[in-house]
C-alpha cells in the first residue's frame, strides 16, 4: 500500500495499541490534535485519552514515567517532538533506562520506545535540526534506529515496540511526506536493522542515514551519468551496529564514504570508518572519507543552512576527488 | 526552627500510643533492623569491604518505617542513593542487601549495582536512583501502571530535601496532580543536602510549602515519631489507593552521619548534632512500648538481640560469598526478545 512516512508511523502505532493493552502513547500535543507532524493522527479518537495521552511540557517526567511504566509491566511509547529535547530528559535516558537493567544484575526488563524527529533543511535554526544520532548511539543498554523510509519508519516501529528492551527511534523531519509502498502485513522483525543495500555499484561504497540516504541515492544517479557506480547503503541501525554488509561492500569496492548529518567529531561515520580500516585494512584502495556537518551550529537563513548539509552534489564532488 | 519563614512544626513528642500495639511493635522491628544494617555497613566499609561510598541513613530510621508499613503487596517504591533504609523496612533480604553492597555474586543484583543501588522487583523495590531527583519520574511511571491496572495499589517515592530544588521534583509534582496518580511523595528533610544546610540552598524549611503551590494535599510531620509517620502516611495512602491522587509529607528529621563516606559533617555542631540524638527514633519507640506497658525493656532486649544476631549472620554470610568473575555482561545489559514476541 503507497503510504507516506507519517502514515507509516500511526499505522505502527495503532496496529500495537490495537493488539496489546499494555501498549500506550504520550507526549507533547500527540492526543486531542493528533500531534504536531501529524504522527498520531486518529489514535486519540480510536484508543482515548488514557492510552493516548497528552502530556504537560516536561520531557524529563514523561520519560522517566515511560521507565517506570516499563519496568512494571507496560509497554509505552513516547514521543519526543524533537530529537533536541533529549537534551532536556537525558539523564534519564542514559543514567536511568539505559542501566537500570544492568544495575538490576539483568532481572528486568525496560521495553519502551522513544520516538523522536530530528534533521535539517527544515529553517527550524540550530535548536530544532539535530538529529540526536551521535548523542544516545554510546550507551549500552540502548538500541538506536534510524528510518530512512517510510517502510523503515513502519517496520522499525513495529519492531521497537516488541523489543524487550528500550529502543530509541530516530525519525527525520525532512521526510514525513515521502512515500513508498509499504506491506502493512509484512511479519514484524530484527531483519528490519540489517543495513540495506539500496543500489549496487563497483566503486565506493556510500553509507547513510535517515535524509542522507535519498541524498547518497540521488547522487548515485548523477555519478551514473558520469559512468561512476556506486553502492548506496541505509545504515538503518547504530546500536548495535552490524558491520558485516558495509565491509562485505568495502571488499568489493574497496572505498567508503560515509555521509551523515552530525559533526565530525564523535559522529557514527568515525566509528564505521574505524571498524571499516581495522577489519578491511587490506581492501581499502583509499583512506575512508566522510561528509558531515560543519563545526557550527545549524543557522537559519536558508543558504547558510543549505550550504550547511551534506547534499547530494557535495557526495558527488566528494565521490570524484576519491576516485581521482 | 525560628526563621520567620518557617511554619511552627509541633514535634509530637508524646507518649501517647494511637496504634494497634503491633503495629508499634512492628515499627520498631523495621527501626531497629535498618539502625542495625547501616551500622554493621558503617564497620563494613571501616573493615574495607564496602567499596567507593556509601551513605548511610541512621536518624532517619522513623521515616521509613513509618511510610513503608503501612503498604501492601502490588505497592512500588523508588528511593535515592541514601536508599537502605527503604529497602530493609520493606524486607529486602539482608544477607543479599549486604552481599550487594560488598559486590558478592549473591547480592540482589549480582553484584552490579553497589550500595547506590538496591532493587528487587519482587518487594515492588524498583530502584535506588544516584542522580539527584532521578527516581520521582520514574515512581509517576510506576503509579500509571497502578492506574491502569485499578487494584487500588500505590507507588511510593522518597526523596531528601535536596530534591526539591530539581527539576525532577517540579515536573513530577505537577505530572502526579494533573494526571491525578496514586503516588504518595515521601520528604525525607534532613535539614542538608550533601554538605549545604537547607537555608543557604532553600528560601524556607518547610518544604511542604512546595506542595501548596502545586494543589497537592500535604502534611509536614516529626519524621522520628514512627507512629505520627505511619498514621500520616497511611490516610494518604488510603486517599490515594481510592482515586483520590497523590500526596506530599515532610518528614522532619536528621542524618548522624555525613552526606557520604568521605564527609565527616564538619559543617555542623556537636550540639545541634546531639540535640537530634536525643530525639532519636528509637529511643523514642521504646520509651513509647515501655510507658505504655506493651513491651518490657527485656522484651525489647530480645528483639534488640534477635535482630542484632540476624545482621551479623547475614553480613558474614555475605562477607564470606564470592565475588563475580570477569565474564561478557551483555545478557545483563540487553534482554534478549523471544522471537513468540513478534508474533
Amino acid at each position: 500500500m503507497e503510504i507516506t512516512y507519517r502514515e507509516a508511523i500511526v499505522a505502527a502505532q495503532r496496529e500495537a495499541l490495537k493488539n496489546d493493552d499494555r501498549v500506550m502513547v504520550m507526549g507533547e500535543d500527540i492526543g486531542v490534535s493528533g500531534g504536531p507532524f501529524k504522527t498520531t493522527v486518529g489514535l486519540f479518537e480510536e484508543f482515548g485519552g488514557a492510552r493516548v495521552r497528552d502530556t504537560p511540557i516536561c520531557e524529563e517526567a514523561f520519560v522517566g514515567a515511560a521507565m517506570g511504566m516499563a519496568v512494571t509491566g507496560r509497554r509505552p511509547i513516547v514521543e519526543l517532538m524533537f530529537a533536541d529535547f533529549m537534551g532536556v530528559c537525558f539523564d534519564q535516558i542514559v543514567n536511568g533506562i539505559a542501566k537500570h537493567r544492568f544495575m538490576c544484575g539483568g532481572k528486568v526488563m525496560v521495553p519502551l520506545v522513544i520516538r523522536t524527529m530530528g534533521g535539517g533543511g527544515t529553517r527550524f535554526g540550530a535548536q530544532h535540526s539535530q538529529t540526536g544520532e551521535t548523542w544516545v548511539s554510546q550507551f549500552p543498554g540502548l538500541k538506536v534506529v534510524c528510518a530512512a523510509d517510510p517502510s523503515d519508519a513502519y517496520n522499525m516501529l513495529r519492531w521497537a515496540i516488541k523489543e524487550d528492551n528500550p529502543v530509541i527511534v530516530l525519525e527525520h523531519k525532512f521526510l514525513f511526506t515521502r512515500t513508498q509502498d509499504v506491506d502493512l502485513d509484512a511479519p514484524i522483525s530484527a531483519d528490519i536493522l540489517t543495513p540495506a543495500v539500496l543500489r549496487q555499484g563497483n566503486d565506493v561504497t556510500i553509507v547513510a542515514t535517515l535524509a542522507m540516504v535519498e541524498r547518497a541515492l540521488a547522487a548515485a544517479e548523477t555519478l551514473a551519468a558520469k559512468g561512476i557506480n556506486v553502492e548506496v547503503i541505509n545504515l538503518r541501525c547504530l546500536r548495535p551496529l552490524n558491520m558485516e554488509p558495509i565491509l562485505e561492500s568495502v571488499r568489493k569496492t574497496n572505498r567508503l564514504l560515509c555521509v551523515e548529518e552530525n559533526h565530525s567529531t564523535g559522529g557514527w561515520g568515525g566509528e564505521v570508518a574505524a571498524r571499516t580500516t581495522s577489519e578491511a585494512f587490506d581492501y581499502l584502495d583509499a583512506p575512508p572519507e566522510r561528509l558531515t556537518l560543519p563545526d557550527w551550529p545549524m543557522p537559519y537563513s536558508p543558504e547558510l543552512e543549505d550550504a550547511a548539509m551534506p547534499s547530494a552534489d557535495k557526495v558527488v564532488e566528494t565521490v570524484v576527488a576519491m576516485l581521482t | 526552627m525560628s526563621d520567620p519563614k518557617t511554619k511552627k512544626v509541633k514535634l509530637s513528642g508524646t507518649s501517647a500510643t494511637r496504634l494497634p500495639h503491633k503495629v508499634l511493635i512492628d515499627l520498631y522491628g523495621r527501626m531497629r533492623s535498618i539502625r542495625a544494617f547501616e551500622d554493621k555497613i558503617h564497620d563494613s566499609f571501616l573493615n574495607g569491604l564496602v567499596y567507593g561510598t556509601t551513605h548511610l541513613c541512621q536518624g532517619q530510621e522513623a521515616v521509613s518505617a513509618g511510610a513503608i508499613a503501612p503498604l501492601i503487596d502490588g505497592d512500588y517504591l523508588t528511593y535515592t542513593y541514601r536508599g537502605h533504609g527503604q529497602c530493609i523496612a520493606r524486607g529486602m533480604d539482608m544477607e543479599a542487601a549486604f552481599a550487594e553492597v560488598f559486590g558478592r555474586s549473591t547480592g540482589v543484583s549480582g553484584g552490579l549495582g553497589g550500595s547506590m543501588h538496591l532493587t528487587d522487583m519482587d518487594l515492588g523495590l524498583i530502584g535506588s536512583f544516584a542522580i539527584v531527583g532521578a527516581g520521582l519520574p520514574v515512581a509517576a511511571g510506576a503509579a500509571m501502571t497502578c492506574q491502569y491496572e485499578e487494584k487500588g495499589n500505590v507507588a511510593m517515592t522518597f526523596f531528601g530535601d535536596g530534591s526539591t530544588n530539581i527539576g525532577a521534583f517540579h515536573e513530577t509534582m505537577n505530572l502526579a496532580v494533573v494526571w491525578n496518580l496514586p503516588l504518595l511523595f515521601i520528604c525525607e528533610n534532613n535539614l542538608y543536602g550533601e554538605y549545604s544546610p537547607i537555608l543557604s540552598t532553600t528560601p524556607y524549611e518547610d518544604i511542604a510549602r512546595r506542595a501548596e503551590a502545586y494543589a497537592m494535599p500535604s502534611d509536614i510531620v516529626d519524621g522520628n515519631d514512627a507512629q505520627a509517620v505511619y498514621e500520616v502516611v497511611s490516610r494518604h495512602v488510603e486517599r490515594a489507593r481510592r482515586g483520590g491522587g497523590p500526596g506530599f509529607i515532610e518528614c522532619k528529621t536528621y542524618r548522624y552521619k555525613g552526606h557520604s563516606r568521605s564527609d565527616p559533617a564538619k559543617y555542623r555542631t556537636d550540639e545541634e548534632l546531639a540535640s537530634w540524638m536525643e530525639k532519636d527514633p528509637l529511643k523514642q519507640m521504646v520509651k513509647l512500648l515501655m510507658e505504655n506497658k506493651i513491651l518490657t525493656q527485656k522484651e525489647i532486649e530480645a528483639i534488640d538481640q534477635e535482630i542484632s544476631a540476624h545482621t551479623d549472620m547475614a553480613a558474614k554470610n555475605a562477607a564470606e560469598a564470592p565475588f563475580p568473575t570477569e565474564k561478557s555482561l551483555l545478557d545483563e545489559t540487553y534482554a534478549t526478545t523471544p522471537l513468540k514476541n513478534f508474533g
